[in-house]
């Protein structure tokens, strides 16, 4: 390498005198041209200059909420580990921009094994960002996601540990199902025969020789689904599963998000659809605006979210409803006849009637579905909107 | 799950605590024989490499009778034939940034860097496998380029055979300077990105700048000109080696090589520090 340098030297001080001249021009083009790039890529990303502190140096990585932070170290990795406690996705104040708008906000939340855990929020308010973060693609400018006890560039076979399905028609169009996934399998030493094995399992065998290029939405969500199953891996995430797919597929992706929770994997699934969740999810993270709105179980989020109440239609209603005033509940009127009690349960308001000699024609507990529970917590977090309600049917709402 | 991947990991070579440079070798190789753009560009490289060639010696012997003695002294049936190879750099370059690019345009390559966190081993695999095809190919080219151009060439001008001076080190040139090129693509593909910006970049380096050293004053003409690929090209595919030549064959081709694993430094340095 000297001597060629040195050969370009001499070759240039024997040919013009401004040979030197033109090496150091090029070598200064190329600096500056290195610094531009830079200083554009910092601003893009609000990326800090300086490193962030490796997640272990942090000091506030407690484990939360009982979930383990167990070192992968000990573990042999690549193995297949037991599905337990350190089989989790951690979170810790993920704060990510780009450039001014911030796309998450200091989110921190725990994926626990053996449950599925539905990502909800709408369109817009950083799921997918989140997800992108957890597997490396994108660097939060604060915070750290660990893995497996692990940040994410650091596992050893990536695929058999982590799952994912981001974005369904990330496929090169001209390439077959069975070599895109082939592609993948390779780099983590997965054999041949688990790709006919996933193949098989999101049922694309027959296709698995087309291009990618003619699959339909649904086809491709499926080819997508199969790179997350490819290395068997204890950690899965799905970014809107059901996106795409018929009524069929739905009811398939839901029994097989089951499934998997109940082989003792962790299973995150985003999904700005809450009834899809309601029918899912042991778990709900909600994000709105890139801010942590609520994690809890889903039984609960519905509970603390809704307004449920009695519902009551009675011949006498005027008598019951000072009745149950003072028994202690507040009375509204629920319109077609019927009064909406809060504050007292179904029993009880069934007592105060029997108490008071009173014929009762409807004694309901009206419950607010999940939907209402979340278009509750996330109000005044919707990003866009009048965009989030034309989004209510999936990508048909840039359709119009 | 029906199956696991207990009894399998350990047979599929699970020697190591971690993937591997092997694996994603493997995987690229996988990645550039599966997609079609591939037979295209480098069918291309081999028409336009040969088939230029072809029609340059054509040319040259059909108006041999009439050049004057000086131009019949300076020729060089060996450059005359490999001509077409700075023709067929541009399918190589397209193919170059494609293999790169493409995978930005898709989405793969967020699967890709899923597979493998460590993004460089992918940058330097990709030039591995890339530069492997391109320099076999290259070489096939430029060496049936050249039997066909003499060929052509026979019986009618000068012709060369292998055991000439200098007539293997220019045919290998041939596939060498592809190789550069094709690198070259594929460092600008990892700092540009998107195939149509990127393939821009490269043609202009390959048929602007040549224009733009030339409206220079002339002063300043030669002493850029000789750092362009296309003199350098022009050298490395030529049999005689004049004492006149901006760089000799090698010189010019690690300059070549030079600006190559700039452009892939860059990139590798970009590649880390940009999200995916």
């Amino acid at each position: 390498m000297l001597t060629t340098v040195g050969t370009i030297l001499a070759v240039g001080g024997r040919h013009g005198r401004h040979g030197l001249r033109i090496v150091a021009l090029v070598l200064l083009v190329a600096a500056v041209v290195a610094i531009v790039l830079w200083m554009r890529h910092r601003r893009r990303t609000g990326k800090p200059s300086h490193a962030e502190p490796p997640l272990g140096d942090q000091p506030d990585l407690p484990a939360r909420s009982g979930a383990g932070v167990v070192s992968g170290s000990d573990g042999k990795p690549g193995r297949r580990r037991p599905r337990g406690e350190e089989n989790t996705i951690e979170a810790r104040g993920l704060t990510k921009h780009y450039g001014e708008k911030l796309a998450v906000d200091d989110l921190s939340f725990d994926v626990r094994p053996g449950s599925v855990t539905g990502f909800l929020g709408p369109n817009g308010a950083g799921k997918s960002t989140t997800m992108r973060m957890i597997m490396g693609l994108d660097a939060p400018d604060r915070g750290a996601v660990r893995v497996h006890g692990r940040s994410y560039h650091d596992l050893g076979w990536p695929l058999r540990e982590v799952g994912a399905l981001l974005e369904a028609d990330a496929i090169h169009p001209g390439r077959t199902a069975r070599a895109h996934l082939w592609m993948l399998a390779r780099t983590n030493h997965i054999p041949r025969r688990r790709v006919d094995e996933v193949l098989d399992l999101v049922g694309l065998t027959s296709v698995a020789h087309q291009r990618a290029g003619q699959f339909s939405l649904g086809m491709s969500q499926r080819l997508g689904i199969a790179v997350a199953l490819l290395g068997d891996p204890g950690v899965l995430m799905f970014d809107e599963p059901v996106n795409g797919l018929d009524t069929d597929g739905i009811r398939w992706v839901r029994q097989l998000l089951r499934r998997l929770a109940g082989e003792g994997r962790a299973v995150f699934v985003s999904s700005h659809l809450m009834s899809e969740m309601a029918l899912t999810a042991d778990q709900v993270v909600v994000i709105g605006k890139g801010r942590l709105i609520a994690e809890m179980p889903i039984e609960e989020f519905t509970t603390k979210n809704s307004h449920a109440y009695v519902r009551v239609r009675s011949p006498r209603l005027g008598e019951l409803r000072s009745a149950l005033t003072r028994a202690g509940g507040s009375v509204a009127d629920a319109g077609d006849g019927s009064i909406a009690v809060r504050g007292l349960s179904r029993e009880r308001v069934g007592e105060v009637a029997w108490n008071n000699a009173l014929l009762l024609h409807e004694l309901a507990t009206q419950s607010a579905s999940l939907e209402e529970a979340f278009v509750e917590s996330t109000e005044g977090d919707v990003e866009f909107s009048s965009a989030s309600t034309a989004d209510t049917g999936g990508k048909d709402g840039d359709r119009r | 799950m029906t199956t696991t991947l207990d009894g399998t990991a350990q047979d599929a070579g699970d020697r190591d605590d971690r993937y591997g440079f092997g694996g994603i070798l493997g995987s690229e190789w996988t990645k550039l024989t599966t997609v079609r753009s591939t037979v295209w560009t480098l069918l291309a490289t081999a028409v336009v490499g040969i088939g230029l060639g072809a029609i340059v010696t054509s040319a040259q012997a059909a108006r041999w009778a009439s050049r004057s003695p000086v131009a019949r002294a300076a020729f060089d049936p060996t450059r005359s034939s490999l001509a077409g190879v700075l023709f067929a750099q541009l399918a190589i370059g397209v193919l170059g940034v494609l293999v790169v690019s493409a995978e930005y345009s898709t989405g793969t390559i967020r699967a890709t860097f899923s597979a493998v966190p460590r993004r460089p081993l992918v940058l330097v695999a990709k030039a591995c496998v890339f530069g492997v095809v391109t320099l076999v190919v290259g070489e096939i080219v430029s060496l049936v380029a050249f039997l066909i151009g003499q060929g052509i060439l026979s019986g009618k001008t000068p012709t060369a055979v292998l055991s000439d001076p200098g007539v293997i080190r220019a045919v290998s040139g041939g596939g060498l300077y592809l190789l550069a090129l094709g690198l070259l693509a594929l460092g600008l593909a990892w700092i540009i990105r998107v195939t149509a910006a990127a393939i821009s970049t490269f043609v202009g380096i390959l048929f602007i700048l040549p224009i733009i050293a030339d409206v220079l004053p002339s002063s300043f003409t030669s002493d850029i000109s000789r750092f362009l690929p296309a003199t350098i090209g022009t050298v490395m595919i030529s049999a005689h080696y004049h004492g006149t030549d901006p760089f000799g064959p090698w010189t010019g081709f690690a300059l070549l090589s030079a600006y190559a694993a700039l452009a892939l430094l860059v990139g590798g340095v970009l590649l880390v520090r940009r999200d995916a």
